[in-house]
């Protein structure tokens, strides 16, 4: 009982009754008679008094599948459901329910006393985090491997409805086996409940699943259906069906880390959004993740203090991006340096890395940042980027996040690969994202802005708020050389026409005479102008016509 | 006078006292090892058209003799265009003290006094003071005269810099004379009071010196170091690349002389010379100058890359340095297993880790101040007393913080200490009391997890701060497996593969040459960490790899 201390995190009504308890069971005396644990539940049903009984309950349920699987679940590296609780969020702050649901099955021997669990395999409740409000499940793996029951399933979709009535985030902690299979069919519909319900939450309050071991079959559909992935380095899958199966249908070898680790899912099948090094890196990175998001779609972006003066200059900036156009720079360094403190919060880093997306402040309000990376396929536009990019911006638009694009993009990648693919209909999720989100829209276009990809990223035709470019900026339908080989083809002088061409076109006057951007700054001032036009677009209102819902091409 | 060898049979001429050695171009590997055994070892062996130390290399033996001279010809043809070599006797323990000489179209010639450059790292200078405080009147005297004697000898014109090699007895040889402007004459500009870039053009212009020699005092001291982009835990300094993200100079510190030709955001590439600055600090005494060359470093903010701000930082307080006792050879003697940063003191480590916790109180505070109106009210943890434990190397410490106004009392070991600052957390620089003690410190990183870099006394520490139940819960953490750094050769610096000495399947010996990368026009020779076999090769000449490239595997 001595790791109960560091295990245990009741809340504080349950402290105060546990006092009562101690006196109580000191004037009974017949606790410390208690040996095995068979013991213990013969004598509850028959001896022990009510309030003995939920002393005992609440204890057992603390403990989970009890100190032995404890110890295993810590012998993989990883943590029970309830350290991870408490790790998460504020100390002392989270308050449990339905601590005494037990499963109902009756099958195959699931019925006895040692096969319940009160609690059944997941912990759930609401806490604070930094001091604001969350919903929590956490799947318990020490009680049947996490396998969801329809008890399980049932309270997860009690604390999912009353964060959409509160209007707060959900955080979801997975670490299940999967279905429990001695409930069969109550098993599947427990999942479909859970389904519906991050469905009809979507847009209303955030969603964020953190994978904290297995999770597969059926169950890898709610992450999916959340708003961010999180995964663990070398702990955590994600999949369909396990190496088995595949191997027994498809013929192909394959290691679970392969098929669904989190290097896979954050590096190649873009399910998964980042990866943690481990369990307290992920719940203490979620932790400042959580900080970002508001707490759901009727709130603004949160204003957390900031030290940045939102007037400072970038001196830096102003020779950053490089005098040869073919030339390669990192995008990240001009967000880094524009932002509050550096401080970025980036999604799916290592996915579609010709985009960037994530979170940062500007002058202490949460805003989302989308930029091209020219030092990865020239920051073109590919199937994967745009709807990288597609999904990140239709979150911010949901949840009241300004957006602000950095565009340095030659154009959509072209290709059979990409074709075949259907780049067509993926890019177009990017601009639909950008074209129907009402958030405040500021664009700042750094050097190349070509041809459709331009119209794309947040421009003033898609309702951008303000539109600046950069001196270096080239806002024109494709490059030089292109443009010229096909106005002159067969020509002479191809040349000195490229030289005209670059003179006309490449610079961002065609587009400012036309009010396509409204200003050309000079780049050391981008995050002054970026911080006085968000506390302008404050109050920013603009709606989009009535619909049911809008068809994005999916 | 910038050809070597010329300039010394011209200073033997002049009467100016010369090192032993062989005046004439070395023709090949055998005759460098026939002369270098009559001269004796140690030797030198020096590009004739060298300069900054490159092209140079000291042997002690026939086998490293054969190596160095390969290695300089090859050095002296890319950096000068002239693959002529020389040699000459290596004086042990030696000091390098130079003289400043100006001297004027009509033969008048004056010496400003000395320059101590003992201080150096592959024969490059990186902290230099003027005046010395070796020389005594007289010997500056003979030096200085002996300086202006081969300027005239040679009917010199312009600032130009005689450099001797001073031994323990205050013997000195002529080295080599500089006829330009060199990187450390600010100190001589800072003790004289003279503008030496006006002098020189005032006697290019044909005008006579204004001074005399009895006009040019020694008043108060001065101190240059040299910031490099480079990495100064190996071998004392390579090269390191990439973009100044951030730049401040610590010009707000009285008596602080900056001279650099890069700002925010200019790049460091591996085609130039990787100097930031030169950073120079004027006192009234040398420990004036040494306390204000302190103060200097720990504001000076450079971000982006890699810098040796660390091991000036040493250098200017080891207590050596500090009594003026150095040599040429004092960077390896003071730390002959390579530079390993500021080694701590107990009650220096207590004030570092007591900082740290207190950061991370103010910034977990600064996590909970939203300030747009909750429409779901705060429930703020109203945490009184932060339990922590604090990482820092392999120790791990518990503290107790508590915080009341801009006082921070944190409970480390058992010791209570004071960490008082208004510290603006956005800020590159920041300013902290411990108990009495006032120092300014960087916070060059910070993360989700705890991991924060703090650099404190020049040296960047990584701390990792967590709650007591995070530390709690660490520990049934998996430790992830680390390569096996042995078997594998990553590039150490950015820069081109000159040569490739081994193939796949090849024995290798420990210690043996694997390849060549060449940085900012320096040859430099990678060895095998242990006798393996070649397993794979995954470099060849001419490409250009980046730091931490894998070059060649072992088996």
């Amino acid at each position: 009982m001595a790791t109960l201390g560091t295990v245990m995190n009741v809340s504080r009504y349950s402290i105060v009754l546990n006092v009562g308890f101690k006196k109580l069971l000191r004037t009974s005396g017949c606790f410390s008679t208690f040996k095995g644990v068979g013991f213990q539940r013969w004598c509850s049903h028959t001896h022990l008094s009510v309030p003995e009984r939920i002393e005992k309950k609440r204890k057992e349920a603390l403990l989970g599948g009890g100190q032995a699987r404890i110890d295993a679940q810590h012998g993989k590296g990883k943590l029970t459901a309830r350290e991870r609780i408490n790790l998460l969020l504020d100390p002392g702050s989270f308050v449990e329910y339905d601590m005494f649901v037990e499963h109902r099955c009756s099958d195959f021997g699931m019925q006895a006393e040692h096969n319940k669990f009160p609690g059944d395999s997941v912990v759930t409740g609401q806490g604070r985090i930094n001091g604001r409000l969350v919903y929590i499940f956490s799947q318990d793996f020490t009680v049947f491997g996490g396998s969801l029951s329809g008890a399980h399933a049932q309270k997860i979709c009690k604390i999912m409805d009353q964060a959409v009535m509160v209007g707060a985030p959900v955080i979801g902690v997975n670490d299940s086996g999967g279905a429990r299979i001695q409930e069969g069919v109550e098993s599947l519909a427990g999942y479909a409940d859970i389904f519906l319900r991050n469905v009809l939450s979507s847009g209303v309050v955030p969603q964020i699943s953190l994978i904290m071991g297995p999770c597969a079959g059926g169950a890898v559909y709610s992450p999916a259906l959340t708003d961010f992935t999180f995964m663990v380095k070398d702990t955590s899958y994600l999949f369909i069906t396990g190496p088995d199966v595949v191997k027994s249908v498809t013929n192909e070898d394959v290691t679970q880390e392969e098929l669904g680790g989190a290097k896979t899912h954050t590096a190649v099948s873009g399910v998964a959004h980042k990866a943690f090094e481990n369990d307290v890196d992920a719940l203490l990175n979620l932790r400042e993740f959580f900080n970002f998001l508001p707490l759901s779609n009727r709130d603004p972006a949160p204003v957390r203090e900031c030290h940045d003066p939102s007037d400072r200059l970038i001196p830096g900036l102003d020779s950053i991006v490089p005098t040869e156009s073919a030339k390669a720079y990192d995008m990240l360094d001009i967000v880094k340096a524009i932002i509050d403190e550096k401080d970025f919060f980036e999604i799916m880093p290592n996915f579609a890395k010709n985009i960037i997306v994530g979170f940062a402040r500007m002058n202490g309000r949460t805003v989302g940042i989308v930029g091209n990376q020219p030092k990865v396929a020239s920051g073109c536009l590919d199937i994967n980027s745009s709807v990288k990019g597609a999904r990140f911006v239709r979150f911010c638009d949901a949840f009241n996040i300004p957006l602000i694009t950095f565009v340095d993009v030659p154009g959509f990648l072209p290709g059979t690969a990409q074709e075949y693919g259907g780049i067509i209909r993926h890019g177009a999720k990017l601009l639909f994202a950008f074209a129907e989100a009402t958030v405040p829209k500021i664009t700042v276009i750094t050097r190349k802005a070509y041809g459709g990809a331009y119209d794309v990223m947040s421009s003033k035709h898609l309702r951008g708020d303000a539109n600046y470019a950069w001196p270096t900026a080239e806002v024109a339908v494709m490059g030089a050389k292109g443009a010229v080989q096909i106005i002159f083809r067969g020509k002479e002088n191809q040349s000195e026409a490229e030289s005209e061409y670059v003179e006309k076109f490449a610079n961002p006057f065609p587009a400012a005479v036309r009010g396509f951007v409204d200003d050309i700054i000079q780049p050391s001032t981008t995050r002054m102008r970026i911080c006085r036009d968000l506390d302008v677009l404050v109050s920013k209102k603009q709606s989009n016509p009535w619909k049911k819902h809008a068809n994005i091409p999916l | 006078m910038g050809d070597k060898i010329e300039s010394k049979l011209l200073a033997k001429k002049a009467k100016v006292n010369t090192i032993p050695g062989f005046d004439g171009v070395v023709k090949d590997t055998d005759e460098a090892v026939r002369i270098a055994r009559e001269i004796g070892y140690p030797i030198m062996i020096k590009a004739s058209a060298g300069g900054g130390g490159k092209g140079m290399r000291i042997a002690w033996d026939d086998e490293e003799t054969r190596e160095g001279f390969k290695f300089s010809s090859q050095e002296a043809a890319s950096s000068f265009g002239d693959d002529r070599l020389l040699i000459e006797k290596f004086i042990d323990n030696p000091r390098h003290i130079e003289i400043q000489i100006l001297a004027d179209k009509q033969g008048n010639a004056l010496w400003l006094n000395e320059r101590e450059c003992s201080i150096q790292r592959r024969n490059q200078k990186v902290v230099e003071e003027a005046p010395s405080t070796f020389l005594d009147t007289e010997t500056r005297r003979a030096m200085g005269e002996q300086a202006v004697a081969l300027a005239q000898a040679v009917q010199y014109c312009s600032a130009g810099t005689v450099e001797f090699l001073v031994d323990s007895r205050r013997n000195f040889y002529f080295l080599e004379m500089n006829t330009r402007l060199q990187v450390e004459h600010p100190v001589t500009e800072c003790i004289t009071g003279l503008d030496l870039v006006q002098e020189m053009i005032r006697v290019a212009k044909g005008y006579s010196l204004r001074h005399k020699q009895a006009d040019i005092p020694i008043k108060g001291w001065a101190i240059e170091c040299r910031v490099y982009a480079e990495d100064p835990y190996k071998s004392f300094g390579l090269p390191s690349i990439g973009r100044l993200s951030q730049y401040e100079e610590p010009l707000h510190i009285p008596g602080v002389r900056v001279d650099s030709g890069i700002e925010e955001g200019s790049e460091i590439s591996i085609y130039y010379d990787p100097m930031i600055s030169k950073l120079v600090t004027y006192g009234c005494d040398r420990a004036e100058a040494l306390k204000r060359m302190e103060e200097a470093l720990d504001n000076y903010v450079i971000r982006g890359v890699t810098h040796n701000i660390p091991l000036v930082r040493e250098v200017i307080i080891h207590p050596r340095f500090v009594k003026g006792d150095i040599s040429t050879k004092f960077l390896p003697e003071v730390y002959p297993d390579g530079f390993k940063g500021h080694k701590l003191t107990d009650f220096e480590r207590l004030e570092l880790l007591a900082t740290t916790s207190a950061l991370y109180v103010s910034a977990q505070l600064r996590s909970q101040r939203f300030l747009d109106p909750a429409r779901v009210p705060f429930a703020k943890a109203d945490q009184k007393n932060w339990e922590l434990s604090v990482q820092l190397d392999e120790g791990i410490h518990s503290a107790v913080v508590t915080r009341s106004g801009s006082t921070y009392s944190v409970e480390l070991d058992g010791k209570m200490l004071n960490v008082t600052s208004e510290w603006n957390l956005a800020s590159a620089l920041l300013s902290v009391t411990v108990n009495d003690t006032q120092r300014t410190i960087q916070c060059l990183s910070r993360d989700a997890a705890g991991n924060m870099t703090i650099q404190f006394l020049g040296t960047a520490y990584k701390l990792a701060v967590m709650t007591k139940l995070a530390a709690d819960l660490s520990k049934f953490m998996p430790v992830k497996a680390e390569e096996d750094t042995s078997s594998i050769l990553r590039s150490p610096m950015p820069g081109t593969v000159v040569a490739v000495s081994v193939k796949p399947g090849e024995e290798v010996a420990e210690g043996q040459e694997i390849c060549v990368i060449e940085a900012m026009k320096m040859q430099n020779s990678l060895t095998a960490a242990k006798t393996a076999k070649v397993k794979a090769v995954h470099c060849k000449p001419g490409v250009t790899v980046g730091e931490g490239d894998l070059l060649v595997e072992l088996e």
